[in-house]
Formats: structure tokens, sequence, C-alpha cells
């Protein structure tokens, strides 16, 4: 390669680089700023390292709280996500019934539109059914809307699975559900991986579910606890930044922790359905 | 086990057959009963019914509590057409759409091409241009708005150091859309850019050896060998900024809630502030099937004119 080519192509990168790198880290060292440093110097290192914007944050109940909402949200999300995708879905790949091709289309429509368009009947529904200002709330309708994606990764993978396996199994007497549990699922590891992380990152991010759904402010996921954050220090930066940071930290250590698992489930993920 | 299949191995022809015409009826009812009624249940109630319910508010004036009886047909559909904010969040929605296919892609493609030289860091690039990604949109949204505050953001050192008037961006009418528009090409080019990267793979080097060997030039060689092969990625890549645009609004609240004066609205953060916190539920049920038919037109109409070959 030539060396202008070379220099070309650092240039480019590290300029991109630069342009997305910028604001995450002059966040990060906004929080440890005073509110007159940053005034004065946004960009630049802090004149005194302000650890208490930081402190504060940790050793209060609020962040802890906001992050264990998110956390058992999201878990019990992708539990049911798995469990009730790959069931469905088993069914549609193994067992053949009357109607199986018109019932898997039927849970493709939910791939065609976002939650937005339905969210107001949504929310009545929930709150008929008594569910407002409850955790189930936020999540039966995620694994709902997330159900569409997950069962037609699940049963184009079972699909796959060679079909001695299940010839073999059925001569030894082995029914639909012990084969299922015995041999469909340890098999099936990549994808529950994959439809995990999907629905984790999804639930994990989500805003206008719990938005709509959450009013007690003990009960909100961190994406709704940080909008009320800012409202409340309003342009007491340095604070906001300082809770940005450490509300972003647990995704941004998981995300180089487990990067190739991340980035080849969210983009596998969109690609195969 | 092996015994079994061992005895098996020679009429396995003949088994197959039988064994496939009645997979071991045993437990097939039992299995259907157990396994479907949970998904089935969930998505009926969580996501067709709603959406048919949508349908049906959007023909009433109705607050939310007791049953819809006000009926006033497409009046909703009509007040919407000719709302200004609404007018302004299909043209916002439009924007984004333009943004996305003319400056983001073009860049995804760019940087995608760049990445698959091998120079060493392209591992921590690809990794540093996905992260924007990965990151939720409200946190993203309000690290952007840092980013633009004209009293202590960078916005306002910038223009400190260019001796110029402090911009308040987001509280420009005019200004604030172009910076919601540049937030939302940075938080997405890098699940385009792994898009590309990924069908970059398939590309057959040799292919492009050819070109080369012909005297090709490198723009030929990306026109007419490398940007053909990753048709099938550009039209996935196209199909997701446009779904993804339409339904656009975790990153637009904190960044402008769809002020100043509705000027950044979109569908969706519309539907927020006109039809939830106002309980305005058949005009929010009508923006709903709005965006409804837009999502399935362009779903249908695209998979029938672009992806029948995939």
């Amino acid at each position: 390669m030539k060396p202008a080519t070379r220099l070309y192509l650092y240039l480019s990168l590290s300029l991109v680089a630069c342009l997305v790198l910028v604001p995450l880290v002059t966040t990060a060292l906004g929080g440890f700023k005073s509110l007159g440093d940053l005034r004065v110097n946004p960009f630049g290192l802090p004149e005194q390292w302000v650890w208490s914007n930081y402190t504060d944050i940790l050793f209060g109940e609020r962040y802890w709280r906001q992050m264990g909402n998110s956390l058992l949200i999201a878990s019990v999300t992708v539990f049911l996500t798995v469990v009730v995708s790959a069931m469905a879905a088993f069914t549609f790949a193994h067992v053949k019934f009357f109607g199986a091709a018109q019932l898997m289309n039927y849970f493709l429509i939910g791939l065609m539109f976002p939650v937005a368009t339905a969210i107001l009947p949504l929310f009545i529904r929930i709150r008929d059914l008594g569910l407002l200002d409850s955790y189930w709330g936020v999540i039966l309708p995620q694994v709902a809307f997330g159900l569409g994606m997950s069962i037609l990764l699940f049963r184009n993978y079972f699909r796959n699975l060679p079909d001695e396996l299940f010839q073999a199994a059925f001569v030894d007497g082995c029914g639909y559900i012990r084969f299922f549990w015995h041999v469909s699922l340890p098999l099936s590891r990549p994808i529950v991986a994959t439809v995990s992380i999907v629905s984790f990152v999804n639930s994990w991010n989500s805003y206008i579910l719990p938005l709509i759904m959450l009013n007690t402010e003990t009960k909100y996921p961190w994406p709704l606890g940080i909008m009320v954050y800012r409202g409340e220090f309003g342009t007491e930066w340095q604070l906001v930044l300082a809770f940005i940071t450490l509300t972003i930290l647990p995704t941004v250590i998981v995300f180089f922790l487990a990067q190739k698992h991340i980035i080849a489930g969210l983009t596998a993920g969109a690609v195969k359905s | 086990m092996t015994e079994m299949t061992a005895s098996v191995a020679a009429p396995a022809v003949a088994l197959r057959t039988v064994k496939y015409k009645s997979p071991t009826a045993r437990g097939r009812l039992p299995v259907l009963i157990l396994f479907l009624p949970p998904a089935l249940l969930l998505f009926t109630l969580f996501v067709i019914l709603p959406m048919g319910e949508a349908a049906w508010y959007s023909l009433y004036r109705w607050n939310g509590y007791g049953t819809p009886t006000d009926f006033v047909g497409i009046r909703n559909f009509s007040v919407l057409f000719n709302n200004a904010a609404f007018t302004q969040a299909l043209v916002n929605n439009g924007l984004i759409i333009v943004v996305s296919l003319l400056l983001q892609i073009p860049l995804a493609i760019w940087l995608a091409m760049m990445l698959a030289h091998k120079i060493t860091g392209v591992v921590t690039f690809r990794l540093i241009f996905f992260l924007p990604y990965v990151l939720a949109d409200v946190a993203a949204g309000l690290i952007w708005r840092f980013v633009y505050d004209g009293d202590y953001g960078l916005f306002a050192a910038i223009a400190g150091f260019f001796g110029v008037a402090t911009p308040y961006v987001l509280a420009d009418r005019d200004l604030a859309i172009y910076a919601v528009l540049a937030v939302i090409v940075w938080k997405y080019f890098g699940f385009h850019m792994m898009l590309y990267i990924a069908g970059l793979q398939a590309v057959d080097r040799s292919v492009l050896e050819a070109a080369e060997i012909d005297g090709a030039t490198g723009w030929q060689k990306f026109r007419y060998v490398t940007l053909p092969l990753l048709s099938s990625t550009l039209r996935l890549s196209v199909f997701f900024a446009i779904i993804g645009s339409l339904q656009l609004f975790d990153l637009v609240m904190p960044l402008t809630g769809g002020g100043p004066s509705n000027s950044t609205q979109t569908m969706v953060t519309f539907l927020y502030t006109y039809g939830v916190t106002r309980m305005q539920v058949g005009l929010g049920s009508a923006v709903g099937v709005v965006l409804f038919v837009i999502c399935v037109t362009l779903a249908f109409g695209y998979k029938r004119i672009f992806m029948r070959h995939d």
C-alpha cells in the first residue's frame, strides 16, 4: 500500500473516530468538573478533579435503584421472550398441523410496525387489566412485540438442525416435549444468545413503554430516571453529565467485554429476520 | 443408543418414509396445547388487538374513559392533516429518511470500504464506530444536548474560539431539525457500517483482482464491481434506515421534545405530545393508523419491488 493511501486512511478514520468519541469523552470528563470550570473549559481536562459529583451519585440510592429496575425488567423480558418464542417456534419447525403457515404469518405481522403505532390502545388495555404502574405493564408488551422476530429466528434455526437427530430420537421413543427440552434447546445456544442479546438491549434502552406505563418514580428504569434527573438539576450540567456517564458505563463495559457477541447478535438479529 | 442406530441403519430408507408420515403422533396434541398458546395469547392481546383497536378508536372522539360513543367518522384524520404540527412531523420524517439515505448510508459504505483494508487498528476503529449504536437513544440525546448547549456545552466553546456569538442551536426554529439530524447520523451510521462490512466480506477477492488486471481505477472497481455485489446489503440497509426513521422518538425527546414551536416534531413525538399527554385517544390512534399504513405499505412495496431476488 502506498504511504499516501495509508495516510489518507488513517486521517479519515481518525477524524470520524474523533467525532464519535469527543462527545462521549467530554461527557465523562465534564462529570469531574465544577460548573464554572465546565463553562470556561468544556473540552479540556478538569482544572480540579471534583470526585464528589460521581461519588455522591454512587453512594446515593437513586442510581442503584434505577439500574436495578432496568435490570429486573430486562431480565424478565429476556427470559419470557426466549421461553415463549422458542416453544412456539418449535411447533412451527417440527410439528405439522393445520394452519401452521397462516399462524406463522400472523406472528410475522408483528415485524412490520413499531410499538408506537398502538401505544394508546395498549395503554388502555394495560390500565383495564390493572397492570398500570407495574413492571408487568412494561414487560408483557415488550415480550409481545419481540415475539415476531424471535419466533422467526428460532424457527429458522430449529429447522436447520439435522433431521437425523429427530428421527433417532423418535425411534428411541422420545416425545416432542422431551425432544425440545433435551435436544433442541441445548443445541440452540447461539440463537438463544442472539435472541437474548437483542431483547435485552431493546428492553434496557427502552423509553416509550415505561414512559407511558409507569407513574411512580421509584419504579422507573434508568432511561426515564435520567430524564427526571436532568429535569430536576436543569443546568447543573456537571451533575447531569456524571449521571449520564454512570448510567451508560455498564453498557460500554459490557460492550467492550463481549463486543464480538453483541455486534454479531445485533446485526444478525436484524439481518436474519 | 449406538446399537439401536446400527440396527436401524440398514432399512433406513424405508424407515424414513414410514416414520415421516406419522412422526410419532405421540404427544403432538399436548405439544400444540402447551407450546403455542402463550405466544398466541401475548401476541394477540398486546400486538394485534391494540392495532385493531387503534383503527376503531381513530373514528371516535374519546378521552379514554368508559366506552367510545362520540363517533366522528374520519374527522380525526382531517384534523390531523390540517394540523400544522402534524404536517411538519411528516415533513421531518421525510427529511430524516432523505438524510439517512443520502448522508448516512454513503458514510457507512465509505467507512466499511476503508476498514476492509488490512491495516493495524481496524478492529478498534470498528468498535468505536459501533459504540453510539449500542448506547440508548435517551443517553445519546442528552449527551448531544450538552454538546449543543449554548452556555456550558461544546458549541459554546467552539463559538468562543472563533469569536462569534454563541448559537443556541436547539432553541432555533430553523436550525434545531438539522441539529437533530446530525445526532441521528452520529447514532446510527455504525449499524449500517457493520452491515456493509459483513457484505464486503462476502465479496470475492478474485473478481476485484481481475478488474485490477484489466486496468480498472479505484472508482471503477467500486462502481462496477463492489457496489453491484453489495446490492442486497444495500437494499437491506435502506430498508432499516426507512423503517427506523419513521419510528424516531427516543432521540428527539431529550434533545428538543419536538420543539421549538413544533419544528422538530416527528410522527411519534406528535402522537405522544397531542395524543398521550392530552389523552386524546381518537386523535392519537389516528396517528398510529397513519404510521401503520405507511409502515405496512413500505414493507410490502419494498419487498415486492426490491427484495424479490433475495
